[in-house]
């Protein structure tokens, strides 16, 4: 652990300003609390708004996990997890079942969260209206009003183009029947898991300097049509590495004759699958 | 029969510079009322402060509920500005960006106010907004075109689908033939003839085209300065002028 800086990287009176937020956060889920974002040591982006989040919640005792599209050895997740373990000296891990606070980019971890979890996601835009509506005085209006007709506008849209709902990540979901909140860039095979988790989960928008929470066992619904219901991506294909069936699969192409393979795209879930299979 | 929309002493000022002046007037069901008069003599004013869209300077705006209670512009919230303008009301743009979301499909166009009413069934909307573009002469089969792919005078029908897919009460309607060539201006003002009898809708239409009202008002007011100098019949007013800027507004029109 590096000395030089104060536990966690942020000062005290910063972590209490964010804690604030976050507890106003909680109390009106799905609602975005503005917070005093501050400069970190990586660009926006790269996960500031998550890393702050992390930095108020650590507690000496606390064990980390980083994940970045699920995986915990891609640079994202590797430079994040060292930087913690700089400057707050936590326990860090790979494995989901040990971690305290899991901070993620795109991603829920497969193994189902229990209560004395939180998951902090990584969010590059809060608003989800923002395609649809750029004034934020008006996004915040429509939001205050609760009147989200619009969002609809963009799955009719869908529909009309594709024939379904192509949406396929970022999908839009109302937070206890009453706030429109970005789900931030999961793929929508994650948002059944959000609905009734009984995991904290908290997202940070470092560069917007908005942040939002759905607390545990809260009912998040994912937006759709009475005739078009909401549907998660399916494959045809089982993660040649450890055979599962029911997770989230990445297509990898392993050369240059067009050859690929599908494989978990959350690590730790794979590995321990073999491990068992192994065992 | 009670009014729809009641008027009493409407002003309104830009600073030093007036608006609108002491304006009233009543509107009732069914019925379309012309304001008429050159640039600048605060019809669009007057328009936006009927429609709520801006805070007058002074005087009342009263509103006629589909429940029947009469409920005060003046001390609306804004979620109840908004319910109305939803649920109630229309508003024609003259220039139809102003009005379409051209990002968008026209289909989605026409079903963006049934979706914002929380209707939520894909194909009943996709029908709705077939059944429309068919009313307001678009071809059904352009419904996932975009908008920006349409000429100016299909786009102005489809804002007036796009209004009117709710079947609002009253419609507000500023100068929605005005820059479109006169063939066209002729079927929108049919159509809007036709749809306005269809519907039974009440609408007040801002226009500086006195063949305009000639042609579909009962009803219009001719102003002039931000005042209202003439108001009465339609034929009225315009084969028999009592004031004298009416008076030249109407030997002003080309005869050919």
């Amino acid at each position: 652990m590096t000395s030089n800086y104060n536990f966690a990287f942020l000062d005290e009176n910063t972590k209490r300003m964010l804690r604030r937020a976050l507890l106003k956060a909680v109390a009106i889920p799905g609602y975005q609390v503005p917070f005093g974002s501050r400069e970190m040591p990586l660009p926006y982006g790269w996960g500031t708004g998550g890393i702050q989040l992390t930095a108020a919640l650590l507690g000496p005792d606390d064990v980390l996990k980083v994940i970045d599209q699920g995986a915990d050895d891609t640079t994202n997740a590797v430079n994040i997890r060292r930087f913690f373990a700089r400057v707050a000296g936590v326990t860090t891990t790979e494995r989901t079942t040990e971690a305290s606070v899991i901070q993620t980019r795109h991603r829920i971890p497969e193994t189902p969260l229990r209560e004395d979890q939180i998951l902090v996601f990584q969010v590059p835009e809060p608003e989800p209206l923002r395609t649809l509506e750029p004034r934020e005085a008006e996004t915040r209006t429509l939001h205050a009003l609760a009147d989200y007709g619009l969002m609809h506008v963009k799955l009719y849209e869908d529909i009309a183009q594709y024939g379904h709902i192509a949406t396929s990540y970022d999908y839009p979901v109302l937070v206890d029947g009453r706030f429109l909140t970005s789900p931030s860039p999961i793929p929508k095979f994650d948002n059944p898991k959000l609905d009734h988790s009984p995991a904290l989960m908290l997202f940070g928008a470092g560069r917007e300097k908005r942040l939002y929470a759905i607390p545990p066992y809260t009912q998040v619904e994912s937006l759709a049509f009475e005739d078009h219901p909401f549907e998660i991506q399916r494959w045809e294909h089982q993660c040649e590495l450890c055979g599962a069936d029911e997770s989230y699969l990445d297509e990898v192409i392993v050369d240059d004759r067009g050859s690929r393979m599908f494989v978990c795209s959350d690590t730790d879930y794979c590995g321990q699958r073999r491990a068992e299979q192994a065992a | 029969m009670s009014a729809l929309l009641q008027v009493r002493g409407l002003s309104h000022h830009y600073g030093q510079r007036i608006g609108c002046q002491d304006v009233s007037f009543d509107l009732h069901p069914g019925e379309l009322l012309c304001i008429v008069g050159e640039s600048g003599s605060g019809k669009s004013t007057l328009l936006k402060a009927a429609a709520a869209q801006l805070i007058p300077s002074s005087g009342s705006v009263r509103y006629h509920q589909r429940d029947g209670a009469w409920l005060d512009l003046g001390e609306l919230s804004e979620a109840d500005r908004r319910r109305l303008a939803r649920e109630e009301w229309g508003f024609v743009t003259q220039n139809p960006r102003d009005g379409l979301r051209l990002n968008v499909s026209a289909g989605a166009n026409v079903a963006e106010r049934l979706m914002a009413l929380g209707m939520r069934n894909y194909s009943q909307l996709r029908d709705i907004a077939r059944g429309w573009l068919e009313r307001v002469e678009i071809d059904p089969s352009r419904i996932d075109d975009a908008p920006t792919a349409f000429s100016g005078g299909m786009q102005q029908r489809l804002q007036i689908a796009r209004t009117l897919v709710t079947q609002p009460r009253l419609v507000f309607m500023d100068e929605p033939t005005a820059g479109l060539d006169v063939s066209v201006q002729a079927r929108i003002l049919d159509l809007l003839r036709r749809l306005v009898n269809e519907l039974g809708l009440a609408a007040v239409m801002v226009t500086h085209d006195l063949a305009v009202a000639r042609l579909l008002a009962a009803r219009t007011m001719v102003m002039q300065g931000g005042r209202v100098v003439e108001t009465g019949l339609t034929d009225q007013i315009l084969d028999d002028p009592q004031h004298p800027y009416t008076q030249l507004l109407v030997s002003s029109v080309l005869t050919t």
